[in-house]
């Protein structure tokens, strides 16, 4: 059963991967790699990863596949034209993927694990605790230092996208709030005599 | 049905991989595709970790591809920010237009 829902999912993955990068139009780019993102959450299901699986459905396919989708639509750009060069860079395209491929091919078909490498696991997976409890005691524990660390990578990143992307225009009204603190009633309010029966 | 070990999911990496590469060559003038195929790349190297982790009865791969995420996932919002000024400034999101670096 496990073997089936195997060559389900990566047959899917790989054929969406091709989709995204030989898709004419960018959207339909950006929804084939969030199919490709679905099937590859199945592996890591079928692996026994569960909380990477629904990490990567919720960061993923939930945040930064529809930032692409958000970027594609947004900017209006002539796509046809930047599919040009396609054609041109098909044999260098084709040449490079069979090099990589075939090297990869060999060291992923020819590997030996040493008989002591089970032994040697630093965090060992065990059979009593969930698959996310176990990465929580570890992540919190022993490798709580990267953890603050890629909370910082996050912090940059938010911090570099806000401050690339905003921009100040000049005649849209704003709040100023030292202005607004800095009103008293005694420069706001004017008091005015009004005789009676002749109006301000 | 033969039993699915590690060599097939380091076979689908690979091949996952081999895309993402050649998805970079053949959308060479295209950023958000490039941009892309950094992420297919980003997430067979991700089922490499966890296949190993799986394999090996060893959650560290697990956390270092939960790291890979949390990179990649600021790489693309970086790389999307940038995208979008730089479309701002100069109404095109060509490769080739990419050659001045003013500030």
């Amino acid at each position: 059963m496990a073997a089936v829902f195997f060559y389900l999912f990566s047959a899917v993955l790989i054929a969406s991967a091709f989709a995204v990068i030989s898709a004419r139009n960018p959207v339909h780019s950006v929804l084939f790699l969030i199919l490709a993102f679905c099937n590859g959450a199945g592996l890591f299901l079928l692996q026994g990863a569960e909380f990477l699986a629904m990490i990567l459905i919720v960061v993923y396919v939930g945040a930064v596949a529809v930032l692409f989708l958000f970027v594609v639509m947004m900017l209006d750009v002539d796509f046809a034209e930047l599919k040009q060069g396609f054609q041109k860079y098909l044999p260098a395209g084709i040449a490079v993927g069979v090099v990589v491929l075939a090297e990869l091919g060999f060291v992923a078909v020819n590997w030996k694990s040493a008989p002591s490498a089970q032994e040697a696991a630093a965090s060992p997976i065990l059979a009593h605790v969930t698959n996310t409890a176990a990465l929580g005691q570890i992540l919190y524990t022993k490798y709580v230092i990267f953890f603050q660390v890629s909370a910082l990578v996050l912090l940059t990143a938010m911090i570099g996208a806000i401050v690339l992307t905003l921009r100040h225009r000049p005649n849209v009204k704003r709040q100023k709030i030292e202005e607004q603190n800095s009103r008293t009633a005694k420069n706001v309010v004017e008091l005015k005599k009004v005789p009676s029966r002749a109006g301000v | 049905m033969m039993t699915i070990g590690l060599t097939h999911y380091l076979v689908v990496a690979a091949i996952l991989f081999t895309l993402g590469i050649a998805g970079i060559i053949l959308n060479r003038k295209n950023i958000i595709i490039i941009l892309m195929s950094v992420e297919l790349i980003l997430l067979s190297v991700n089922l490499n970790f966890v296949a190993f982790s799986a394999e090996l009865g060893d959650l560290t791969g697990q956390v270092f591809a939960l790291f890979v995420l949390t990179v990649a996932a600021a790489e693309a919002a970086i790389g999307l920010a940038i995208l979008v000024t730089f479309y701002r400034n100069r109404g095109s999101i060509a490769v080739d237009d990419i050659n001045s670096m003013k500030g």
